[in-house]
């Protein structure tokens, strides 16, 4: 009778303790080192093992020697040991001791190796004291949440990237320029068509009297005495500049740092978001369990505040609440019969084309204000100074108008459209961010139909000259003017509209204010007006190069007003953004905006015609020319490398070879996931194995102590104090470990 | 409290190695707070000190936390919650931001366990979601919730977590390293 394979479960086996403590973290260390060094002797840290050394030890003092450096010198810090303090002294001492043994040399490497660590985390630590808003961000994690938190570090990079663009422009665009006085530099411009209609640039500071108010207009709207300053692409109307070293080709240089700050953003952004797509990833995970990481990951441990964590507890509650509901939900879809699904599909297409129309509506109203302002503003009617802005600003407001009332109407559609609650809220962010995102492409769109649109024949120059003696200007203004309109609205919305909620909600109690409620801090509205900021701003530094240091002073202002409402208006929002998602959200939008903004810049740059009358592209047709007209006076190595780089033939197989790439990384993904699969199981049969094993040993252990005695008491004698279980220490019967448990003292 | 300097000696600062200087005296005044006629100032002498847990759990980073009464029994060596010193700068080191994920799961599962048993079971569960919410759900969604949660978390099918089982699940919880670490 094989009694290997059979354990007799009805023999009263007492349930031993040891098959269900955790790992301590040295058999963790184990484990893991066992994978990695194979066969060290990894036992010389661990005190305890001291005697069963000196027994195993057969080699020479040399090799033990070199064992002990190495492990010394690979095991971890005596701090993240997940043991008491009394016990780390004591190993710690051990370590000490050993250290003794070193040689010189080894005694030398291991204090240089300590020194530098704690001069490391010195640096660090003061580095980190050094970033901006550090202790403001604390505060209002300490309040708010996490949540919240990643709103502003976005903020705050922002900031840093757009000053990382102004000073791309300013060194490579502005400096030269600046200096020139101060060198003994020439300018260069070939007018080639000095003198014809296309290269008329009329000046348009105001002449004679000039009343106060129409300067306000004109900081507001970017003309008059600012059009032909610094700020716009018009004042750029250099091509090359030569110091006495050498020619500086500003053109070239200004097109380079174009496409130069296009391609910092990009990977700035994408390194920032690496991070937060692998969390992605394995929150999708989470539908598996959303349950017990709200559980047990869900209470925010550095909540100091009552408030605060009476808040923390409601959307704890309410998160768990959804996802019961998101159960029940799910049970019921698997009921429902075709009939029922017909229905919905049919209802969910009529609210689709619903809303398309409704965008549609949008666009067709923001091309028509364009196209109005533009018109009012060609046609000089002044009729009084509020008009006259109002017209300047008519597609800012439209546009405005349409971000303010879009995102009411979808989430009152998103109702009856009966998705999962996750879903409505993701496709509701994904309707305002398209909205959001081509409402700017539509107004650079209308703004370019009237640019190349001359009437009943082609035009002369390109584009329209009679109207737009420099359309670069005039996008530049453009995009100026929604960057300070974005700024003013933000401001206002916080003053007269939140302020006096927060005033209305304390004081006066009525039906009113219990209805309208304390305002909230929505997150994800606060990112898409941000977002929308950035992506003006990177379409207009190519038209107006000192826009990023304006997007820089706008989101350091905007930083302490959103602040000071946040902490004088706010509630925190029941329906909490978890913070490792919400990284990728943001970062997922901004890059949205980014793709959008490289298509009207690469779409001016390649497509439209230069103005001949300003700017540094005067010589040639288009603004892309500068660079091919530069690649042709390089050496014809570098020449032939260009243009093959360029041809279609590069490109196809490059296209390709991307797609093969694509393919090979999501079959690589498709086949981890089905490792983890895997792995799950053998994690399960380790467990069920340990079981078995356990209960075979234990009744292995009774069959030789029923034995005679004689041989028992050896068995006993060999259980001396090094072998200790940390339970029961009246435990009858004395089990041989190979790896003794060290006793943990904080378990009782 | 005030202006007096904390001493220890160079060999004590040495034993902590946890955190910078400046952080251990900064914690012993923390400390001596709690208690100032039991903590004294000068621990040269390595005096036997332990701050009982009723005074521990007023301290304002803890004061707010559902579960300071168990993060504080696990750390203490008698298990009922009365800290030494070396205990609290234990706490508070194995809770810091730097701490590591695998110290930071074994402990959360000892601060979880509520009976001691090794095993995360029902009751404990209940408990936990119960501190956790004030006992806001009515006994059926907590039932309802605790049968999810060990389904989704349970690998060797006992109906209950292990310290496997709780360490698989932890791994996939995208939050826990940012929510489960004090600041002090």
């Amino acid at each position: 009778m094989d009694s290997v394979f059979n354990i007799d479960i009805r023999e009263h086996i007492p349930n031993n303790p040891l098959l269900y403590q955790p790992p301590s973290y040295d058999s963790l260390l184990y484990r893991r080192k066992s994978s990695t060094i194979g066969s060290k002797r990894r036992s010389s840290s661990r005190g305890r093992f001291g005697s069963l050394n000196s027994v195993k030890s057969g080699g020479s003092t040399i090799k033990r020697q070199d064992d002990i450096e190495k492990s010394l010198l690979e095991e971890r810090p005596v701090r993240e040991l997940a043991k008491s303090m009394k016990e780390k002294r004591a190993v710690r001492d051990q370590r000490s001791l050993k250290a003794q043994d070193l040689s010189d040399w080894g005694q030398w490497r291991q204090n240089t190796r300590r020194c530098l660590k704690r001069l490391k985390d010195n640096a660090e630590d003061r580095l980190s004291s050094l970033k901006l808003w550090r202790s403001d961000i604390r505060q209002i994690e300490a309040r708010f949440g996490t949540g919240i938190l990643s709103y502003f570090s976005f903020l705050r990079f922002l900031v840093v990237l757009n000053l990382v663009i102004f000073l791309l422009m300013f060194c490579f665009i502005m400096l030269p320029i600046i200096i020139i006085p101060y060198t003994s530099a020439n300018i260069t411009q070939n007018d080639q068509d000095h003198g014809s209609v296309c290269s008329v640039y009329p000046s348009s500071t105001r002449l004679g009297l000039v009343i106060f108010h129409e300067h306000i207009t004109d900081l507001l709207s970017g003309g008059g005495f600012l059009e032909q300053t610094y700020l716009f692409y018009g004042f750029y109307k250099v091509d090359k500049i030569q110091y006495p070293n050498g020619t500086y080709n500003l053109a070239l240089a200004y097109l380079l740092a174009t496409i130069a700050y296009l391609l910092v953003s990009l990977i700035w952004i994408v390194k920032r978001s690496a991070t937060g797509f692998k969390q992605n990833l394995v929150k999708d995970e989470d539908s598996f369990q959303c349950f017990c990481n709200k559980i047990f990951a869900g209470w925010d441990f550095c909540i100091t505040n009552e408030k605060v964590a009476d808040l923390k507890r409601s959307s704890l509650l309410y998160e768990l609440r959804t996802d019961l509901e998101e159960e029940r939900i799910k049970q019921e879809k698997a009921k429902r019969t075709r009939k029922d699904k017909c229905q919905i599909y049919s209802l969910r297409l009529v609210l689709n084309v619903f809303v398309m129309v409704v965008l549609a509506a949008c666009f067709y109203s923001i091309y028509l204000a364009t196209t109005f302002s533009q018109e009012q503003q060609r046609k000089q009617v002044k009729v009084n100074f509020i008009m006259d802005l109002i017209h300047e600003y008519l597609p800012s407001i439209v546009i405005t108008l349409a971000n303010f009332l879009t995102p009411l109407l979808f989430s009152v559609i998103i109702n009856f459209e009966d998705y999962s609650p996750a879903f409505e809220i993701r496709f509701t962010l994904i309707r305002c961010v398209f909205m959001r995102l081509t409402s700017i492409g539509v107004l650079l769109f209308s703004l370019w139909s009237q640019i190349t649109n001359c009437g009943e024949e082609p035009c002369l120059c390109g584009y329209n000259t009679a109207l737009y003696s420099c359309w670069e200007t005039r996008v530049g203004q453009e995009m100026y003017k929604l960057t300070v309109f974005d700024f003013i609205i933000i401001v206002a919305v916080t003053i007269l509209v939140e302020f006096p909620r927060k005033l209305i909600v304390t004081y006066w109690k009525s039906g009113l204010s219990d209805w309208w409620g304390e305002q909230e801090f929505a997150i994800p509205q606060n990112v898409l007006e941000i977002v929308y900021g950035q992506t003006i701003c990177w379409i207009g530094a190519f038209y107006c190069p000192v826009l990023p240091a304006i997007c820089t002073i706008k989101y350091f202002l905007i930083f302490y007003v959103k602040k000071l409402s946040l902490i004088q208006n706010c509630r925190p929002s029941t329906r909490p953004f978890r913070a490792s998602s919400s990284n990728f959200f943001f970062l997922g939008v901004l890059l949205i905006g980014l793709s959008l903004a490289c298509v009207p810049v690469t779409v001016s740059v390649a497509q439209i015609n230069s103005s001949r009358a300003c700017g540094p592209f005067v010589n040639y047709n288009t603004s892309w020319e500068a660079l091919t007209a530069s690649v042709m006076e390089l050496p014809h190595g570098a020449q032939t490398f260009l243009y093959a780089l360029s041809s279609e033939a590069f490109a196809v197989s490059f296209f390709v070879v991307s797609c093969l790439a694509m393919f090979y990384v999501i079959a690589l993904a498709g086949a981890h996931k089905r490792v983890i699969s895997q792995l799950k199981d053998q994690l399960v049969m380790g467990g069920r194995d340990k079981h078995f094993l356990i209960l075979k040993l234990l009744q292995a252990q009774r069959l030789s102590q029923a034995q005679p005695r004689a041989s028992g008491s050896k068995s006993r004698s060999r259980g001396s104090p090094s072998y200790h279980t940390s339970f029961n220490s009246d435990f009858p019967e004395g089990l041989l470990l190979v790896h003794p448990v060290p006793n943990s003292s904080t378990q009782v | 409290m005030g202006n007096k300097q904390t001493t220890f000696t160079e060999e004590q600062l040495e034993a902590y190695q946890v955190m910078l200087e400046s952080e251990e005296q900064r914690l012993h005044g923390r400390f001596r707070e709690l208690a100032p006629h039991l903590v004294p100032l000068d621990y040269t002498n390595n005096p036997d000190v332990k701050v009982p847990l009723t005074l521990i759990v007023t301290m304002p980073e803890l004061k707010e936390n559902p579960f300071r009464e168990r993060i504080v029994e696990t750390f203490s060596e008698d298990g009922q919650g009365n800290l030494s010193f070396n205990d609290f700068v234990d706490m508070f080191s194995a809770l810091c931001e730097a701490s590591p994920r695998e110290l930071k799961t074994i402990y959360a599962f000892k601060i979880y366990d509520f009976n001691r048993d090794n095993f995360i079971c029902k009751e404990d569960m209940d408990k936990t979601l119960n501190k956790l919410t004030k006992g806001e759900l009515t006994a059926e969604e907590v039932a309802l919730v605790c049968n999810k949660a060990i389904e989704e978390a349970d690998l060797d099918g006992d109906s209950k977590l292990s310290f496997a089982d709780f360490e698989n699940m932890i791994s996939k919880a995208p939050d826990f390293l940012s929510n489960f670490h004090i600041r002090i």
